[in-house]
């Protein structure tokens, strides 16, 4: 018989107590109701491990750095050893060709039901020049991808590279960083977008422990995130948002209004206009979030992030008019010009009226 | 020309009802400009206690109030559109097709231009003001309401008609939030253009044109300076 994540706890030396807590605290984080904690427990005591393959792309480990310090201690073990995490080059002992090796092997023996787990994304100028921007195991990382998508149950795009292509995106995008579900010839895998960077580590595990459970992909909102999590603004739930509503803001890095706690909108907060839960799970076990330590949320999990000028503008810039262009300077340009062609105009058409009436006369 | 006999009967053009929209409208339009610029600016920031103040709260409510009374004057607008006289019906149906039209419309630059030494006669309004209300007013008003309305669907929240309706679709298709924030932005300043060049227009062709502008959008009726034929058949 399979191994159970439950036997895998067990052996770890975790108590029934502590398991039953994580159940709960893990239904109670994908908003579900507590009788779905024994569920949780029951799939955990009689479902094998699910294979995960890991792969990493373009980008930084900052989402595998964010998921190995999920804030209950429990989780990290439980997770790491929930799924059967077969594959991962950052944090396997193992190296060299036999560790390559695994990859094909859980494709083969697991085909459509492993979990492809994918941080960070391909730089698709490799297809068109054959460039070696990522190279895993002397392979061009797409090849591994493709090869390692087509099979998959579903792929699970970890943090802002997968989701959306993040920093190495950036305009030029010299690499042809692409994000996952745009990649050509990546197969009809689900994919769930788990973006941030990195996301939030306990929206990490209660990700996969979803699709332990329940055996199927969770609620995804248009843009393909699970809704339990990216169904609301950092701004809707945000603690400072009574300062917003007063009309209380941060002014100066260094003024009264931050001394006091004040919104941050005015320093270009993005709150109001990004999808994520950090104002409600907070991070490093709900400890604090960018707000509360005072510094403006920079939208990380938002498609685009990167490429919207500075991050301490509340208006952002609309690239095709210049740099430091944003949509009051270009109205207000526009505004100016137009009143000053209607001063003109009715300057104009005034003496003209006066010329033709000196002329009828 | 000297005194000229004005016998030309007046023409009831504007309908009670669309007069009213046009002044709602524009008192809509006024506020949601003003709110809607201090939403993305905000005033000077307030000391003291959060509970003391509610100026952002009040500034927004404003800006969704005046915004439903644009959003719900449209509807009313198009259904109006149906069922007024067939002057309510010209800004929506350019007739674009017509080589007529485009005479008119080059005729009226020149007018613009202080080429033509004297502007057409018309009961409706002239070529020029149709294709650009129909550009600038009616699709600009039709892209606020949509980009609001999806704006608007982010803090009613995923279960609410605005979600579902707008937010859903609008949001990805300009890429985030943020991206659907500065068009709007944008769309805002557009409509200013609009209200600039219309209000500029309207007293100057009510001083310089053949026909009364201003007090017809009061009184709905069209009189003319000259007993000469229109130029729009009617």
């Amino acid at each position: 018989m399979k191994e159970t994540f439950y036997d895998v706890m067990r052996r770890q030396g975790i108590t029934r107590r502590s398991f039953l807590k994580f159940c709960s605290l893990t239904a109670a984080a994908m908003g579900l109701s507590p009788l779905y904690a024994s569920k949780i427990a029951h799939a955990m005591e009689t479902k094998p491990r699910i294979p995960v393959l890991w792969l990493h792309g373009l980008e930084c480990t900052c989402c595998s750095e964010s998921f190995l310090r999920s804030g209950h201690p429990l989780a990290k073990d439980v997770i790491l050893s929930m799924i059967s995490l077969d594959y991962d080059s950052v944090i396997m002992a193992a190296a060299g060709h036999q560790a390559e090796a695994i990859v094909e092997e859980v494709i083969a023996e697991h085909k459509g039901e492993y979990i492809l787990a994918c941080e960070g994304n391909p730089g698709l100028e490799q297809d068109v020049t054959g460039g070696m921007s990522c190279v895993v195991a002397g392979r061009p990382y797409t090849e591994q991808l493709r090869m390692a998508a087509k099979d998959a149950k579903a792929i699970i795009s970890w943090g802002s590279c997968a989701s959306w292509g993040c920093v190495q995106a950036a305009a030029p995008n010299p690499t042809g960083a692409t994000p996952i579900h745009k990649v050509p010839g990546i197969g009809n895998a689900p994919i769930i977008k788990v973006p941030g960077c990195p996301p939030i580590a306990e929206v990490m595990t209660a990700v996969v422990t979803y699709l332990v459970t329940f055996d199927r992909l969770p609620e995804l909102d248009r843009q393909g995130r699970p809704k339990m999590f990216y169904s609301q603004r950092i701004h809707d739930k945000c603690y400072r948002r009574p300062h917003f509503d007063a009309g209380q803001f941060v002014e100066a890095w260094d003024d009264e209004g931050a001394r006091q706690g004040y919104c941050l909108y005015k320093m270009g907060c993005k709150g109001p206009t990004t999808y994520n839960a950090c104002s409600t799970v907070r991070w490093n076990g709900g400890l604090s979030f960018p707000i509360q330590s005072g510094h403006p949320c920079i939208g990380c999990s938002e498609d685009g992030f990167w490429d919207k000028g500075g991050f301490y503008d509340r208006l952002t810039n609309i690239p095709q008019f210049g740099v430091e262009a944003n949509a009051d300077t270009v109205g207000g340009t526009a505004a100016a010009i137009v009143g000053g062609a209607v001063a003109a105009h009715a300057a104009v058409s005034a003496l003209k009226r006066t010329q033709q009436k000196g002329d009828q006369e | 020309m000297g005194t000229t006999i004005r016998n030309e009967p007046a023409v009831y053009v504007y309908e009670a009802p669309l007069r009213l929209w046009h002044w709602f409208n524009a008192f809509a339009l006024l506020v949601l400009c003003v709110t809607g610029y201090f939403i993305g600016a905000p005033l000077p920031t307030l000391s003291g206690e959060a509970s003391d103040h509610f100026l952002m709260g009040y500034i927004r409510f404003a800006h969704f109030a005046a915004g439903y009374i644009f959003v719900i004057g449209f509807v009313f607008r198009i259904y109006w559109a149906f069922v007024g006289n067939e002057h309510a019906r010209q800004i929506f149906l350019p007739p674009i097709t017509n080589p007529d039209f485009w005479d008119g419309v080059r005729h009226e630059i020149k007018w613009y231009a202080f080429i033509a030494r004297e502007p057409r006669k018309y009961t409706g309004h002239n070529p020029l003001a149709v294709i650009t209300m129909h550009v600038m007013l009616v699709w600009g008003t039709v892209f606020m309401i949509v980009t609001g309305l999806a704006l608007y669907g982010e803090g009613t929240g995923m279960d609410s008609w605005q979600y579902t309706w707008f937010s859903s679709w609008v949001i990805p298709l300009f890429g985030q939030s943020q991206d659907v924030h500065t068009f709007h932005r944008l769309g805002m300043w557009f409509i200013l253009l609009f209200v600039i060049t219309h209000v500029y227009v309207a007293i100057r062709e009510d001083i310089m044109s053949r026909q009364s502008l201003i007090s017809t959008m009061i009184s709905g009726w069209r009189t003319f300076k000259d007993n000469r034929e229109v130029d729009d058949g009617h």
